[in-house]
């Protein structure tokens, strides 16, 4: 609105500080010692371990299988030695069952690189090779990407949308990723976009990524094939990358409430995701790595690197001078929405989009003042929820009160929060007011089943 | 790793926090505020600096009494009790008694704020609170208007009234512009009212000053610029009406807009957050609602400003407002529709 560029009502504008790591081409990192790789690190039921303790593995050998169908595999970054499999702490702070890898030698780790696949594919050859492949989003949610290909019966997907915004202040990798494999992402969406028959391919990138937008349009000329591909520069506002938010951006369609995008008919891959299924094509090579963005004004180097899957996050400090005397918080992926680490013997996992590092004097300290009912967050809010009511009931932990109030739909953005005068936590409160909702519901059904 | 091996903060998403926080908004709407009570200083002199003082003494003391008292009392330390206090100032004639004008301060934060639950809690806009109060106590008081020009007098006697004995009345008084325009008939001319060179309240006389101030809070994102224009389009057209009918009878809708308090009103009155809706459409309801009720005060009404009625009686309306128009969540929209199976 207003730019003449396509974009989604509501939205806040945070600072961009993306200058840091914008200039930087991706290096790969080193391979370490030590990789954890956990078992649920997508959405969905957690893979199963197919090794064992003490056996040998080859970078790219699948180590874990699809635990289900919202599953994905897994495999080894490194040639090394099952050192164990057990607890280990995740990122959320949680513990989870963990395969933990010993790099046999650091240097000459090469994969044996074949086609996956020769020419058009179908879209069973796509659901099994990207579920085999162990591809999930990596936009940071990580659900399972085949899982997307495969519609219900009777469904269609007409419109391929591809998310190349990044909104997130900080994050640079899917830019560079766009910049330096614009063939890769170009060669990506036409495998997709030709099995799954769609008409079209919107992609989305920001207007601050000129030069990955015409990166891309060169590329996909070069590339040509399937359908047309059409890249659209979105307004710079947040959260301009949330899904709903960019299919309305590019088609004008709302996804109706509490429905997914497949039920207006599109599907939304992220611009790595479509590197990674090139990848898997024409090298035969699973997700193993990923780009990761390390900034922030903690950190010593910023960096956007090629991270094998697994690395501690320590060691991806080191490999970037470490940190500043003062650094208080690491926050994996952006600041809006990123989780913050519990330790730094956690590993990069497959939704690692980044690693920040703040430091205690960028932490403003946050004093909350009484709701004047200004009405920012309302017009922050791109789900057109009312966060100043929902924080009143959550106050008075009246939270069916706000399920009344559509709690449900929040995507839990953070946009509220960032914009409210009186620094009140407002999503902070309504993922508490979730959990229990869910909590509830789960008593619920207990009681029922019983 | 030397820095962070000491514990790391947790602290939930997000980690950025955007824009002016509550208190710094409070500030700049008291800076807004800073040229308005020059000019009333520069027209009415001493007498002016007194009767603010005054207010503001009131409404600061309340609220120093009351915050440590109660945990969402809010704290003097926000601005909002200075701000109420220099709003209800500015609202006053510049001969008004400053024991008066103290009390009504006190009636203010205490009985606009402080009963409700503090900052934030209030279904009335506390200085109009406040003048709703002396206007009910100190009928006489607060309806006497000295000429400009007495500017040497710098204090009237009336400002210097003790408390609670017959106030000495000032020889010379005259009527504002409104006035005149109710009672006699006669018309002001407009620049006067640009420039405030005419009686009335201390803030409500340069609608030129009051309108920089807005141009300030716009710039500075402090308010939601749909109420003010929202108002004076609402008192322009229907003024506009009125006067397109008979324009014999009725003024034209600039003298409208210029004159009384309604530019102070619908820049810093009916702009309180706390008292206005909260999503655009009720917003504009709201400020329609307000310029209607000016008009319909001023033209029809016994008195001849209208300007607090009209915005008292549209804060009671606020919660409804705020009830009848809710956004719509996304996706949940009556046309949204998704695709057939």
């Amino acid at each position: 609105m207003g730019s003449g560029l396509a974009s989604f009502r509501h939205g806040i504008h945070p600072g961009e500080h993306k200058a840091p790591t914008r200039e930087l081409a991706v290096q790969r990192m080193r391979f370490v010692e030590r990789y954890l790789l956990p078992l649920s690190q997508h959405l969905g039921a957690p893979s199963r371990a197919v090794v064992a303790v003490g056996q040998a593995v080859q970078r790219g050998q699948i180590i874990a299988e699809p635990g289900g169908f919202v599953s994905t595999s897994l495999h080894s970054p490194v040639r090394g030695r099952v050192a164990s499999i057990g607890p280990q702490r995740l990122p959320s702070g949680a513990m989870g069952a963990t395969i933990e890898i010993v790099a046999d030698s650091f240097d000459a780790q090469r994969l044996a690189l074949e086609p996956a696949a020769v020419g058009e594919i179908g879209l069973d050859e796509l659901v099994d090779g990207v579920r085999a492949a162990g591809i999930v989003g990596l936009g940071g949610a990580a659900f399972p990407t085949h899982v997307k290909y495969r519609v219900p019966d009777g469904r269609r997907i007409h419109t391929l949308v591809i998310n190349g915004a990044e909104c997130e202040p900080w994050l640079t990798c899917d830019h560079r990723l766009m910049l330096e494999q614009s063939h890769a992402v170009a060669r990506g969406i036409s495998i997709v976009a030709t099995a799954m028959g769609v008409d079209r391919v919107l992609v989305g990138v920001e207007a601050n990524k000129h030069d990955a937008i015409q990166a891309l349009q060169a590329a996909l000329r070069v590339v040509g094939g399937g359908p047309p591909v059409q890249v659209v520069p979105c307004q710079v506002k947040y959260p301009q990358g949330a899904e709903k938010m960019l299919i309305q951006a590019l088609t004008g369609v709302q996804v109706p409430g509490g429905k997914l995008p497949l039920h207006v008919g599109v599907v939304v891959n992220n611009v790595g995701t479509m590197a990674a299924v090139d990848d898997w094509y024409r090298r035969g090579q699973p997700l193993i790595e990923r780009v990761v963005t390390v900034s922030g004004p903690g950190v010593s180097q910023p960096a956007n690197l090629m991270v094998p899957l697994g690395t501690p996050v320590r060691a991806l400090l080191e490999a970037c001078g470490g940190v500043a005397p003062d650094a208080a918080l690491v926050v994996m992926g952006g600041p809006m929405m990123g989780q913050p680490l519990p330790s730094l013997d956690v590993p990069v996992v497959k939704g690692t989009s980044g690693v920040l590092v703040f430091r205690d004097r960028d932490l403003t300290p946050v004093q909350e003042f009484a709701c004047i009912r200004c009405g920012r967050c309302l017009e922050a809010c791109a789900c057109f929820l009312n966060p100043s009511i929902l924080g009143r009931l959550a106050r008075k932990e009246r939270w069916e009160a706000m399920e009344e109030h559509h709690l449900m739909d929040c995507m839990e953005c953070g946009a509220c929060s960032f914009t409210c005068p009186s620094r009140i936590p407002l999503v902070q409160q309504f993922r508490v007011a979730k959990a229990q909702l869910r909590r509830m519901a789960a008593l619920k059904k207990q009681r029922g089943d019983a | 790793m030397p820095g962070l091996d000491t514990g790391l903060v947790l602290r939930t998403s997000p980690h950025d926090r955007g824009g002016a926080d509550t208190p710094a908004i409070m500030r700049d709407v008291v800076l807004a505020l800073v040229p308005i009570t020059l000019a009333a200083v520069f027209y009415f002199g001493v007498a002016a600096v007194l009767v603010i003082g005054g207010a503001v003494a009131g409404c600061v003391a309340t609220e120093a009494f009351f915050a440590p008292r109660g945990r969402r009392f809010g704290s003097v330390k926000d601005y909002s009790a200075l701000l109420t206090g220099l709003l209800l100032g500015l609202t006053l004639p510049p001969s008004f008694p400053i024991w008066m004008a103290f009390l009504g301060g006190v009636a203010a934060v205490g009985m606009g704020k402080v009963v409700w639950g503090g900052l934030g809690h209030n279904l009335f806009n506390p200085a109009l609170v406040g003048r709703a109060f002396l206007q009910a106590a100190f009928p006489t008081a607060i309806t006497t208007w000295s000429p400009q020009g007495s500017r040497e007098l710098a204090v009237y006697a009336s400002n210097l009234a003790v408390p609670f004995m017959k106030a000495p009345v000032d020889a010379i008084t005259t009527a504002t512009p409104l006035g005149l325009m109710k009672f006699q008939g006669t018309g002001t001319p407009l620049w006067n009212l640009v420039i405030g060179d005419t009686p009335g309240s201390l803030g409500e006389t340069s609608a030129l000053l009051i309108l920089l101030g807005g141009i300030y809070l716009l710039r500075k994102r402090a308010f939601d610029w749909r109420i003010p224009a929202g108002i004076l389009l609402a008192v322009a057209v229907f003024a506009g009406i009125a006067w397109a009918v008979a324009p014999a009878t009725y003024p034209s809708p600039w003298f409208m807009l210029g004159s009384g308090g309604l530019m102070l009103g619908a820049i810093f009155m009916a702009t309180d957050p706390v008292t206005s809706p909260m999503a655009p459409m009720g917003v504009w309801i709201y400020a329609a609602g307000i310029g209607a009720l000016v008009v319909l005060i001023r033209l029809w009404g016994g008195l001849p400003e209208g300007v607090m009625y009209a915005v008292l009686l549209m804060n009671a309306a606020t919660p409804l407002i705020n009830r009848a128009f809710r956004p719509t969540p996304f996706g949940r929209g009556r046309k949204v529709k998704e695709d057939s199976p």
